[in-house]
């Protein structure tokens, strides 16, 4: 996937967001750290596009709400949580590159309500590795594209935010770590 | 990818500054926490921590407690009037008793400069040192470095008076260890019971003595003022209490000597009218009650970082990146799927 089809995939998510939620009266995008940051700002500049106005931009950081902690780093990055605001009942659509087991989504669902009770979440992605690798019972609302792959693959998503190229690839895991 | 690399924090003076800056940027991100409606996370959901406190604390061990709480792990406190140590038992069997609960994490505090290494000895638990005897308390370092870095923006470069009884200050050698490997320049200054002529060499290299505040204070970024442990007096280190506060209470005149921006800081309990004077410590330029607001931050960072993670990556499973090499579609799969991949 290279930058052009990147930019086309957020101008529709862009535009269905907008249209499921008959414009963007309440809405807040929250991107899920770290490349669901800058994916969230982007859509948010199309929004603006659309609407004339940028719809609020929140920042979760979900390193504390991992269920996978004993198996994480021996030096976590606890990077901070932003968000604009009070998300009572407004609508909050997390926005992340890549859906797989769901896990990341649970942990960003679990901090949202602790943060208030929003009146509805909605779930946007780059790119959906396919349902078979759920583990929890999490779909998205909004996908750029659905990609099936096997376990033994990792699908890389490189922002010229974070990384020297910007583009989707799959890659296959290193041997050792698959075996893991 | 660094690691922490850490199972213990017995004292400063054995980490690295990465590790240091590392502790004080995760509780950076800690203090939002604590600003929240709901002041906790499940970080460390069904982790034990035990706080074993055998000298007197209020401050530090309900700080470790909150610290504990909003991580979500269970905080047990023990406290020396109500242990069996009153009855007689050792500190090594204490400890193996304590070990046979399984905790994560025992968090001591001991009259006895060394007892939290014993300890590290003894049990699989990580320890944390809550102050040993005159020797470290390195989460008191740690809170006033992030105080610091708060209001001055950096540590490396600044010029840092500490005042007082040096001699039986662990906040003070923990302080001297961090703000020398992070970049500052320390003046310590006191009575010269309580700062021994040949006392800055032995400390750390580059610690610079001083006779009088005066002196210690000139261009001074930060002010740190040590408490005047009276239960420590016993041996005459001092003619009286009054003459301590005229030659080395701190008073606003001395903060004229200062940098404009100068900040004072003392880790409490404070005797005001004594090492410091009610003006300055109700004062804008006193961060007494930031320091303790950082010290529930530092102490959730640490942890965290202790109690917290064991192997590598930032990232979860489902999202990190590997090394591999780019694939080319080539895998036999169901015609709609290899479509989508090949178009990737």
């Amino acid at each position: 996937m290279d930058p052009a089809r990147i930019n086309r995939a957020l101008a529709r998510l862009a535009s269905e967001i907008v249209e499921e939620n008959h414009g963007i009266k309440d809405l807040i995008l929250v991107g899920i750290r770290r490349r669901g940051v800058p994916l969230a700002n982007r859509i948010a500049d199309k929004i603006a596009e659309l609407e004339g106005v940028r719809p609020p931009v929140g920042i979760l950081d979900i390193t504390l709400y991992r269920d996978d902690l004993s198996t994480v780093g021996a030096k976590p990055i606890v990077s901070g949580t932003e968000l604009p605001g009070d998300i009572e009942a407004r609508t909050i659509v997390l926005i992340d590159d890549v859906l797989y087991t769901g896990r990341t989504v649970r942990a960003a669902m679990d901090q949202l309500i602790d943060f208030g009770r929003p009146r509805r979440v909605q779930l946007a992605v780059l790119i959906d590795r396919g349902n078979e690798h759920r583990e929890l019972p999490i779909q998205a609302d909004y996908i750029g594209k659905l990609v099936p792959t096997k376990k033994s693959e990792i699908i890389k998503v490189m922002l010229t935010d974070f990384d020297e190229d910007e583009g989707v690839v799959i890659v296959e895991r290193p041997a050792a770590e698959a075996a893991a | 990818m660094t690691t922490f690399g850490l199972k213990h924090l017995l004292g400063i003076r054995e980490l690295s500054p990465d590790q240091i800056v590392h502790l004080l940027d995760t509780a950076e991100t800690f203090r939002d926490i604590s600003k929240r409606e709901i002041k906790k996370v499940p970080a460390l959901r069904g982790r034990t921590v035990i706080n074993l406190f055998f000298e007197a604390s209020t401050r530090t061990r309900t700080s470790f407690e909150i610290a504990a709480k909003r991580l979500s792990a269970d905080a047990i406190n023990i406290s020396v009037s109500t242990s069996s140590v009153a009855k007689g038992e050792t500190l090594l069997d204490t400890a193996r008793n304590l070990q046979a609960m399984a905790p994560d994490c025992i968090v001591i505090r001991h009259s006895s400069a060394g007892a939290p290494y014993h300890l590290a000895r003894a049990c699989d638990a990580a320890i944390v040192n809550a102050g040993d005897g005159a020797h470290e308390h390195p989460t008191q370092a740690l809170l006033d470095a992030l105080t610091i870095r708060e209001h001055q923006g950096r540590i490396d470069g600044l010029k840092v008076a500490i005042i007082g009884d040096v001699l039986h200050s662990r906040v003070a050698r923990s302080n001297i260890y961090l703000l020398a490997k992070l970049g500052a320049t320390v003046t310590v200054a006191g009575p010269g019971t309580l700062v021994p002529a040949e006392f800055g060499g032995l400390i750390e290299q580059g610690v610079r003595l001083a006779r009088r505040v005066e002196e210690a204070v000139v261009d001074a970024d930060v002010v740190m003022i040590l408490r005047v442990q009276r239960e420590r007096q016993t041996d005459a280190f001092l003619p009286s209490m009054r003459e301590y506060a005229v030659h080395y209470g701190l008073h606003l005149n001395h903060l004229d000597l200062a940098a404009p921006d100068a900040i004072v800081m003392h880790p409490g309990p404070m005797n005001r009218g004594i090492e410091i004077s009610s003006e300055i410590a109700d004062s804008g330029r006193s961060l007494i009650l930031d320091q303790v607001t950082n010290g529930v931050a530092v102490r959730m960072a640490v942890l965290y970082l202790l109690a917290g993670g064991v192997s590598s990556g930032e990232q979860s499973a489902d999202r990190e990146v590997g090394n591999g090499t780019a694939r080319n579609g080539t895998v036999k799969r169901q015609r709609r799927k290899r479509s989508l991949r090949e178009d990737l």
